[in-house]
């Protein structure tokens, strides 16, 4: 069982122990503004388990030291830890190799990696680069830096009213000149869950490599990357439950074996010369520096603290069902205009209201301890797209409640009568 | 007064959702203001009769704080010198900031101390200082956009 989809047609599967669960995070437990914290920002940054940040403090107070190369103790626990957490890596996301497992700072970096060196290396004047109207702007600006560096075009798939990707529109923008297709998995803004399966073996059929901008998929379902066979697939560790300051670029071997390195140093290199160097074998020679080693080691420890619900089946069950119980809130109190009402979404909710501007809405509803984000949210042309400036999103993790759901709910209610509507 | 109430007080409500002056000015200096934390945008006229504004006007798409001070800020200016307009701005300025809070400077920025309640805010300072920002920059006939940035 993977997909949303699926999950949610098959008989009823026991959603998780949310009271259990919310024992493992440690935040949770705060307060704001003297009322109890209710985060609803997950897309922007999820909370961690406790098992993360033990694992962050064991490896500082225990093997903290430089990976590679080194002979003494530290540096050889510390380097197999690191290497330790690719593995776990690969196994989370079903990776073909551990050596298609590159760590970057986050999913941004991952697509500048691509951009700056697979696109340089295959995209040349004339040839077009395919995204869709509902990327974050990471997915966004390293492809027009790079188009407009080699003098190639972005060409754009529009987005239909309820917040899907228009897949005819899709299937006629795949042209001989298209390099490469980089595409969300999972919409931050809309909830949009992609079919990039399919997606992927149409733009395979044309020989045309496809990038995933995974971020938003792998805290919400099970991702596996040999069943998608995309070519590339981007992700951040701290929107997973892990720390921030790591990520990941997953890469076909048989591009990560001929792309030219992404950014030159240490730990790099096979060899140096003042003329001449050479290189890694990947993923080595995509990590140059020192790499945010222990921040690796703890998003392993998401992984696995997650790895122990025993696939997502259950997480899918609550999230469904928080993303139920919040639409079916917000649409009772009217005057409230969803953006993305695909059937098949991950628990995000994107709003305005006709009684306040979502900025003043985020501050009302932080002043009753609720976290969410108001805003573009990073996709400025979708948010062009619908005509607004700026909308208000809740989005939800397998952490929230749906006590808490109701809690933001009533205060969105309060907020109107506030606001004199 | 709860914080909240503070900020959000009626005239400011008020303001927010019947903004006076919200049109274009053709022929006028104008320049626009970003806040990108949001997306808001402002765009502000300003009409001089040699030395002294003689009209103002905005339009845009903000927050109920930005589009009040940018609403109180267009009824304040109307036949005021241009320095009078910028002592104005950076009394104010001073004051939404916490720089000042003298009676003296209360005294002078008039009704725009329903805004002062943005102090309790940080992050919404900039809320109200843009549309103000933006004025300084249609005066001095800026032709890059202002942002909060």
């Amino acid at each position: 069982m993977s997909t949303l989809e699926e999950v949610r047609a098959s008989s009823p599967v026991a959603p998780i122990d949310v009271e259990r669960v919310r024992a493992d995070f440690p935040l949770l437990e705060r307060s704001v503004h003297g009322k109890p914290l209710v985060y609803l920002d997950n897309a922007a940054s999820a909370q961690k388990p406790r098992v993360v940040l033990e694992r962050l403090q064991r490896f500082y107070t225990e093997i903290n030291s430089n990976v590679h190369r080194g002979v003494h103790a530290l540096s050889q626990a510390a380097t197999e830890a690191y290497e330790g957490a690719r593995e776990t890596v690969r196994r989370f996301l079903n990776a073909g190799d551990v050596s298609e497992i590159v760590f970057v700072r986050g999913a941004t970096e991952a697509i500048n990696l691509v951009a700056s060196s697979f696109g340089r290396q295959h995209v040349g004047a004339g040839d077009e680069v395919l995204i869709t109207t509902m990327e974050h702007h990471s997915n966004i600006v390293p492809w027009q830096l790079l188009c407009e560096s080699v003098g190639a075009h972005l060409t754009v798939v529009p987005v239909t009213d309820s917040g899907q990707l228009d897949l005819e529109a899709y299937g006629n923008l795949l042209t001989e000149r298209t390099k490469l297709v980089a595409l969300v998995h999972v919409s931050n803004t809309l909830g949009t869950v992609n079919p990039v399966k399919g997606m992927v073996a149409l733009a395979h059929e044309r020989d045309i490599p496809v990038l995933l901008d995974g971020a938003q998929a792998v805290p919400h379902m099970k991702v596996d990357l040999q069943e998608l066979d995309c070519d590339f697939y981007a992700l951040s560790s701290h929107k997973a439950f892990g720390p921030m300051g790591t990520g990941v670029l997953y890469g076909k071997h048989k591009w990560l074996e001929s792309m030219p390195p992404y950014q030159g140093g240490g730990e790099m290199i096979l060899s140096v010369q003042l003329d001449k160097s050479t290189f890694r074998e990947p993923p080595g020679k995509f990590e140059a520096g020192t790499p945010s080693v222990a921040a690796a080691v703890g998003f392993a420890a998401a992984l696995e603290y997650l790895e122990g619900f025993g696939g997502f089946d259950g997480i899918i069950a609550h999230e469904t069902s928080l993303l139920a119980r919040a639409t079916h809130g917000l649409q009772q109190i009217g005057g409230v205009r969803l953006f993305g009402t695909s059937t098949c979404k991950a628990a995000v909710l994107s709003f305005v209201t006709d009684w306040a501007h979502p900025h003043d809405l985020g501050t009302f509803l932080d002043q009753e301890g609720i976290a969410v984000r108001t805003g573009h949210h990073c996709t400025q042309p979708l948010m062009k797209r619908f005509g607004v400036p700026a909308t208000t999103r809740a989005s939800f993790a397998f952490y929230n409640s749906l006590e808490e759901v109701d809690t933001f709910v009533r205060a969105l209610e309060a907020s109107r009568e506030f606001f004199g509507a | 007064m709860s914080d909240l109430r503070e900020l959000y007080q009626e005239l400011i409500l008020d303001h927010g959702r019947k903004p006076r002056n919200y049109r274009a000015l053709p022929d006028a200096r104008s320049a626009d203001g970003y806040n990108p934390l949001c997306g808001d945008e402002v765009h502000v006229f300003v009409k001089l009769d040699g030395n002294v504004v003689e009209d103002v006007s905005f339009q845009g798409q903000g927050c109920a704080i930005s589009t009040a001070s940018a609403s109180l800020m267009t009824q304040m200016l109307k036949g005021k010198t241009v320095t009078e307009a910028t002592e104005l701005f950076q009394t104010f300025h001073d004051l939404v900031t916490g720089r000042k809070d003298d009676e003296e400077s209360r005294n002078k920025v008039g009704k725009l101390v329903v805004l002062l309640g943005v102090r309790a805010f940080p992050v919404r300072v900039k809320c109200a200082t843009l549309p103000w920002h933006t004025l300084q920059a249609a005066l001095n006939e800026k032709k890059t956009p202002v942002t909060t940035e």
